[in-house]
């Protein structure tokens, strides 16, 4: 009887496990583009509800964040920061650690990039500026990241918490540092002194767009293959997978956390710099664009694949841009686009539950 | 001894309540019950006797609808009823009084019993006192219904518990490991109770591991073993024994051998068995709900099959942790084939030879969603051939993975399947694999045919004997005395934290150890 247990369990796997891949590959589609179509209709009747014409709405949407070619260079020089921030949360999520803290990292990055790039231009190649601009935002993000870092390696805090609240005192005093200490005295309004179109990133080709998008893409794609290919990638998977067998299999749990941590914090911070030194040149005080937030759901939706993270970037770009002049032409307050981004979150936790379900019932 | 019993009908025409038929549970990769037939009939504490992961909570679980049965029915009154749902079991009369404790510690004791009310309604306090009153009063049991629930002993919440299941009307009162926190007048107290329940009619199913107890408070003894029912003690029986012939027939049935368990063979000792694995005055201090180590101390040779017995959680857990290096030690040294480990961590120890198979092999021995290739080689990321420079070679770990699995006979759709889908005996296949790759000079077994079917536990046996056969050392932890009979050379019986004695395998030795384990002189 033993013997035909394990006979039994054996083939329906078997049989599972052989053919179908087309068709899998199939469900995936219907099960991630389903929900977005669903998504548009039910932010389409908050629209509506608001006295909007949702089609009138998407198709400026569309047209001013892809069609039109200054909407698309917009669009396409958004993403570089958010392309890092992406990165940053790929490597945490991953490994099972919740940095949620990327906002006050952002941050933090981009004043401490602010700051530096104006002075060090003056003494340094510009090329070596931007290169320190780079260090000095990656560097202070990192080092905001340690203390939930070290709670969670070597106390068990949980991190979700510690990043949420490292993040609102990195907001608050990336603020103070800019009013305070960055100031630029030679301006009225509080900000810090901006660096000369000249001195930042270039741009590419005869447009708009600005080179940060290149090193977002490659970083992007280094970290995928970085989490896919390596062993040190493999490593921060299984941590994330089941903490309790990286113990067993001998993995240096805490030093990888902090690893983790100071990795996808310096990575975000990254992410500040080449919004300042690539497409900003300063930060105002009270500036808060909030990408760390609305990028979790954007990774979320790639699960985590840095390629798929790059066509969810360029949508989320594409819907803020777009949203941006909607904002402006139809009256949609902004915040509609973080709306529409997290209905699709939600149709498509259902849409993977229900999928589950059926998945069961038909095993059953 | 249950000497006053007064209902007047004989014991097998009593009226059963519950009864189990054929019933089968399985997990990923275990069985926790198979086949299980238990009738529990109105007026008899049934005791549930068997050792931990034995079936016990599994079969709670399925009694109070937290758990479905996969095969089998469960008969309410004759007729077959699914039990969907805890509020279902309640709504059929079945309460429950699980292990660890279900009040609300912050509550008082009327507030915690009023819950689970109609939510829309009020708790009417009043009623709820005269209706504890008329139930506690004839059971001999006080409640102070305003005291809040983190000021009463164990003993007191405990008994909160069994009133909050009468209020329900249960007519079967399950009480799961009931005296594990308690005193002993605590326990003598639960006993009475018992019996004064029973006299009014109610069914209550009593789960121990304590022998003792069962002889003492039980009108029937069921005796789980590895998920099967193996033996069951009617009430005529139980009264016309004397307390030490019961323990011993007990004994034998939770010890004894089994139809269908492999044959003892004991593996040769080949002609040169040095020492291997030495571990002296080995010392773990006990963690926060972890039992600790004081002063082991075994040495295991080359070929040797040394055994380790005792009552799950009494330290063996600990024990192989601490020589695998997963687990801080605080005082004592190991040595293998002469050379320190002390201070070295479970990669070093690893290398050196030192291998540990895990009891737990979809907690932490793999990673369920990773495909079974890369499971082979977990505790070798970054290592070459398989990974050069740190970047993965998918061919040889793919090349690897193929030949282990041939070797190993794992029976897996594709290597590139999660493992986690695979059965119970082919994740151990994948770990052993894992864990005899060349350079293995001593391996730890933790329970490695827990939870198997019969065809894979015999297969990990005889595998267990190939690699003693080889001249490794191995250290077999096992809470199946009938698996460390059939091929240790010695066996160590572990207790609290402690070897209590080492016995070497021969004749008569099972009874000593049995006798070790329970507490008793061997």
């Amino acid at each position: 009887m033993s013997g035909d247990a394990t006979s039994a369990s054996a083939t329906p796997l078997d049989a599972s496990g052989g053919g179908g891949s087309a068709r899998d590959i199939g469900r995936r589609l219907l099960i991630t583009l389903g929900p977005i179509v669903v998504s548009l209709v039910l932010a389409g009747c908050v629209l509506l509800v608001l006295g909007i014409n949702p089609l009138a709405y998407y198709g400026y949407v569309v047209d001013r964040g892809l069609l039109s070619p200054l909407g698309l260079q917009q669009t396409l020089t958004r993403m570089a920061p958010l392309l890092f921030l992406a990165a940053g949360l790929i490597v945490a999520f991953r490994a099972g650690m919740w940095n949620l803290g990327g906002d006050g990292q952002f941050l933090l990055g981009a004043v401490t990039a602010a700051a530096s790039a104006p002075l060090l231009v003056q003494v340094l190649p510009g090329w070596l500026t931007l290169v320190a601009a780079f260090v000095i935002a990656t560097v202070v993000a990192m080092i905001w990241s340690l203390i939930p870092a070290l709670l969670r390696a070597y106390q068990g805090v949980n991190e979700i918490i510690t990043t949420l609240m490292m993040s609102f005192l990195g907001v608050s005093l990336a603020n103070v540092l800019v009013k305070l200490v960055f100031l630029d005295p030679a301006t009225t309004v509080p900000q810090t002194r901006t660096l000369p179109v000249e001195d930042r990133l270039p741009r590419l080709f005869e447009t708009t767009v600005t080179s940060g998008l290149l090193f977002g893409l490659v970083t992007i794609i280094a970290v995928h293959l970085m989490m896919t290919r390596t062993a040190f990638g493999l490593k921060l998977r299984v941590v994330g997978a089941n903490p309790r067998a990286a113990v067993h299999a001998g993995l240096n749990v805490p030093l990888l956390t902090v690893t983790v941590f100071a990795l996808s914090a310096g990575l975000i911070g990254m992410g500040g710099a080449v919004d300042i030194v690539g497409i900003q040149g300063n930060v105002r005080a009270d500036w808060n664009p909030a990408y760390g937030l609305a990028v979790i759901p954007v990774v979320f939706l790639a699960r985590m694949n840095g390629f798929a993270a790059i066509g969810f970037v360029f949508l989320l770009s594409v819907l803020s841009i777009g949203g941006e002049s909607a904002a402006r032409r139809l009256g949609v307050p902004q915040n509609f686009t973080m709306v529409l981004v997290s209905i699709v979150l939600i149709t498509l936790a259902v849409a993977e539950y229900l999928d589950h379900r059926f998945n069961q019932a038909r095993r059953a | 001894m249950p000497g006053m019993q007064t209902t007047t009908k004989p014991p097998e025409m009593r009226q059963a309540i519950v009864t189990l038929d054929g019933v089968t549970k399985r997990f990923p990769g275990i069985i926790a019950n198979d086949r299980v037939d238990l009738v529990i009939r109105a007026g008899e504490v049934h005791v549930l006797l068997g050792e931990n992961g034995a079936g016990k909570s599994t079969l709670i679980g399925m009694l109070s609808g937290l758990q479905q049965p996969d095969e089998g029915r469960i008969l309410i009154d004759g007729k077959a009823m699914p039990i969907r749902s805890p509020s279902h079991a309640l709504s059929l009369g079945i309460g429950t009084v699980f292990q660890h404790n279900m009040l609300v510690p912050s509550l008082t004791v009327a507030e915690n019993l009023a819950l689970g009310g109609k939510w829309w309604q009020k708790p009417r306090l009043g009623e709820l006192a005269a209706r504890v009153d008329e139930i506690a009063r004839p059971l001999g049991i006080n409640i102070n219904l305003d005291a809040v629930v983190s000021d009463l002993s164990l003993g007191e919440q405990q008994q909160v518990e069994i009133v909050r299941a009468l209020l329900r009307n249960s007519r079967l009162l399950i009480l799961d490991e009931a005296t594990s926190m308690l005193t002993p007048q605590g326990i003598a107290e639960l006993g009475a109770l018992m019996r004064r329940l029973v006299e009014r009619g109610l069914a209550v199913v009593f789960i121990t591991h304590k022998l003792g107890e069962a002889a003492e408070f039980g009108d029937r003894v069921s005796v789980l073993k590895l998920g099967r029912k193996v033996g069951e003690i009617g009430p005529d029986r139980l009264r016309s024994l004397e307390h030490d012939e019961l323990v011993d027939e007990i004994v034998s049935k939770m010890f004894g051998r089994n139809a269908g368990d492999g044959a003892i063979s004991i593996p040769d000792r080949p002609a040169n068995d040095e020492a291997l694995l030495a571990v002296r005055d080995l010392r773990v201090l006990p963690g926060k709900d972890t039992s600790g180590l004081e002063a082991i101390s075994f040495m295991v040779g080359r070929g040797e099959i040394l055994g380790v017995a005792g009552i799950d959680g009494n330290g063996q857990k600990q024990l192989a942790e601490a020589l695998a290096g997963q687990r801080r030690t605080d005082g004592g040294s190991v040595t293998l084939a002469g050379r320190s480990l002390d201070g070295l961590d479970v990669g070093k120890r690893r290398e050196l030879g030192l291998r540990y198979l895990t009891d737990d092999r979809l907690g932490e021995g793999t990673v369920g969603t990773f495909p079974v290739s890369i499971n082979y080689f977990l505790k070798q990321i970054g290592e070459p051939p398989f990974w050069r420079s740190g970047i993965e070679h998918s061919r040889e770990i793919n090349t690897h993975a193929r030949d282990l699995t041939r070797q190993f006979d794992v029976r897996t759709p594709s290597l590139s399947t999660p493992v986690g889908r695979l059965s119970g005996g082919n994740i151990q296949k994948v770990l052993i694999a894992r864990e005899l790759a060349e350079g293995a000079r001593a391996v730890i077994f933790n329970k490695p045919t827990y939870g198997l079917d019969l065809a894979n536990t015999q297969a990990t046996r005889q595998r267990i004997r190939d690699v003693a056969g080889q001249g490794l050392a191995v250290l077999l932890i096992s809470t199946d005395l009938e698996e460390l009979l059939s091929m240790c050379h010695r066996i160590a019986v572990m207790s609290q934290g402690r070897l209590v004695g080492t016995i070497a395998n021969g004749a008569g030795a099972g009874e000593r150890v049995g006798r070790l384990m329970i507490g008793l002189a061997a």
